[in-house]
């Protein structure tokens, strides 16, 4: 065993002297390698991780919404559509919502008014997400300025900000009293903007949902199910434009390592020659170029995920901020919790390390077991 | 020292960084717990349905909630602009070959 241990230890020296004569090129290639495991680990930690937490948060959102629709769009819910309803078994509660959206020129930014129902506010008083407060610049007491719809001005107190460690839910978030929201959108007293339902049994909520577009055929349930699907399906780190943005460089790569580990240059043919030509055995040739594929797939591979684990959950994944920003202004400010899918890191695992290992064997094989002498000349 | 024990040592530091990314991402993500159940009671009080992260468009902000036809909200033919549309992926049935 110990024989083993020594003689494998042997060959990795030798590599690691054959790795070192070429290193520019050597280190060239690892520099590559890492930066493709760095981007392909931090895209599938952070899409994991934010797939995970809203899992885990909007399965609190409420069970049914229902929305009327106009001509294929969303349209304000009369208040007599939650007496049409009537009872329905297994609705535990039901009512009716009040929000919408304020483009504010002030910043340039979109905000999501809302009426909160447990809790009441004065006609001029608000809450603000933390996103508005730190973009508006603004804080408890201060007072912030909006026009309405209807031209007129109303000024708002600012009397608490949502919890910051929430921005992710509440970043764009003005909470004001039932009769401001009214005034402010010009929204009569018989509407709201869609209707919560609260199902007890989970296993009756599809139940509840046909009645509901039988009952109103002119509104559309929406479930928390459909809700958790959304989220689910947009964070999948194979999917979405990221990806295949990185597909272009994966395939890039992909044919340089290829050509590098597959295609031997004059040196190192006439090196495997003379390694047989002083009886080297062609096992041991085939060994010492696993071993120079491992040692550079496993050092990427660490070295990638390593700086891709710090990336996303000590750099609040900074490289990504840009393509989910997008036009946005306010932006939350938000650090992944950090769930890291085992099963995950060793698919990654498994299709950055084998391939490259694999394809330096095959030729090296093809060369090792012909004649010294072909080899050299 | 020999280069391959150089390369040992390389390499034991860098699996036992690779546990303790694993170690660190149990305990924050126990760490984390009360802050995700303090934005679960903010998504149950407030009734919310979705996450601010896309603040640009009404159809961004809300997309559980946006209408059929996203991303032509503005009208047929209006191809939508905004970056974070490039992101979101169509309905599973227009996927399904």
């Amino acid at each position: 065993m110990k024989t083993l241990i020594l003689r494998q230890k042997y060959l990795i020296d030798f590599t690691l002297s054959s790795l070192k004569r070429r290193l520019a090129k050597n280190l060239g290639l690892l520099l590559v390698y890492t930066l493709i495991v760095f981007l392909l680990a931090s895209v599938m930690l952070f899409t994991h991780s934010l797939r995970r937490e809203a899992g885990i948060i909007l399965e609190s959102s409420p069970e049914v919404i229902l929305q009327r629709l106009v001509a294929g769009r969303h349209d304000l819910m009369p208040a007599e559509y939650l007496d049409r309803i009537g009872r329905i078994r297994g609705v535990t509660r039901k009512a009716g919502r009040l929000w919408g959206y304020f483009y504010d020129p002030a910043v340039q930014a979109n905000y999501t008014l809302m009426v909160p129902r447990d809790r009441e506010l004065g006609r001029q008083e608000v809450v603000i997400g933390a996103g508005i407060a730190r973009t508006r610049g603004v804080d408890v007491g201060d007072f912030l300025t909006f026009r309405s719809s209807g031209g007129r001005a109303f000024s708002f107190r600012v009397v608490d900000i949502l919890d910051a460690d929430s921005e992710l839910v509440n970043a764009d978030l003005l909470l004001v009293s039932e009769g401001t929201y009214r005034d402010f959108f010009g929204i009569p007293a018989d509407r709201f903007t869609d209707i919560v339902l609260q199902v007890r049994n989970p296993s009756e909520v599809r139940k509840v949902a046909e009645k509901l577009t039988v009952l109103l055929p002119d509104a559309r349930p929406i479930l928390r199910e459909e809700i958790l699907r959304t989220y689910d399906s947009i964070f999948s780190w194979r999917q979405g434009i990221v990806f295949v943005l990185l597909g272009g460089s994966i395939l890039a790569f992909v044919i340089f390592a290829w050509d590098k580990a597959s295609g031997l240059s004059a040196e190192e043919k006439r090196e495997i020659g003379i390694l047989k030509a002083i009886g080297w055995e062609t096992s041991d040739v085939i060994r010492m170029k696993f071993w120079e594929g491992s040692i550079v797939s496993l050092t990427a591979f660490l070295l990638g995920f390593i700086l891709a684990y710090l990336h996303v959950f000590y750099g609040q994944a900074a490289l990504f901020e840009p393509v989910l920003k997008g036009w946005a202004v306010l932006y939350p400010s938000f650090n992944p919790v950090p769930f890291v899918d085992g099963l995950q890191v060793a698919t990654l695992f498994f299709f950055t390390v084998f391939p490259y290992t694999v394809a330096t064997i095959i030729p090296i094989w093809r060369a090792s077991i012909t004649d010294p002498d072909a080899v050299m000349r | 020292m020999r280069l391959s024990d150089r390369l040992f040592i390389f390499i034991a530091v860098c699996l036992a960084l690779l546990v303790l990314t694993f170690v660190d991402s149990a305990v924050r993500v126990r760490l984390a717990e009360p802050a995700l159940e303090a934005r679960a009671v903010l998504v149950r009080r407030l009734e919310l349905t979705d996450l601010s992260l896309f603040t640009e468009a009404r159809y961004t902000r809300h997309l559980s909630q946006s209408d059929r036809h996203t991303a032509f909200q503005d009208h047929p033919n209006s191809f939508d602009h905004f970056p974070s549309g490039s992101l979101v992926l169509p309905p599973s049935h227009l996927r399904m070959p």
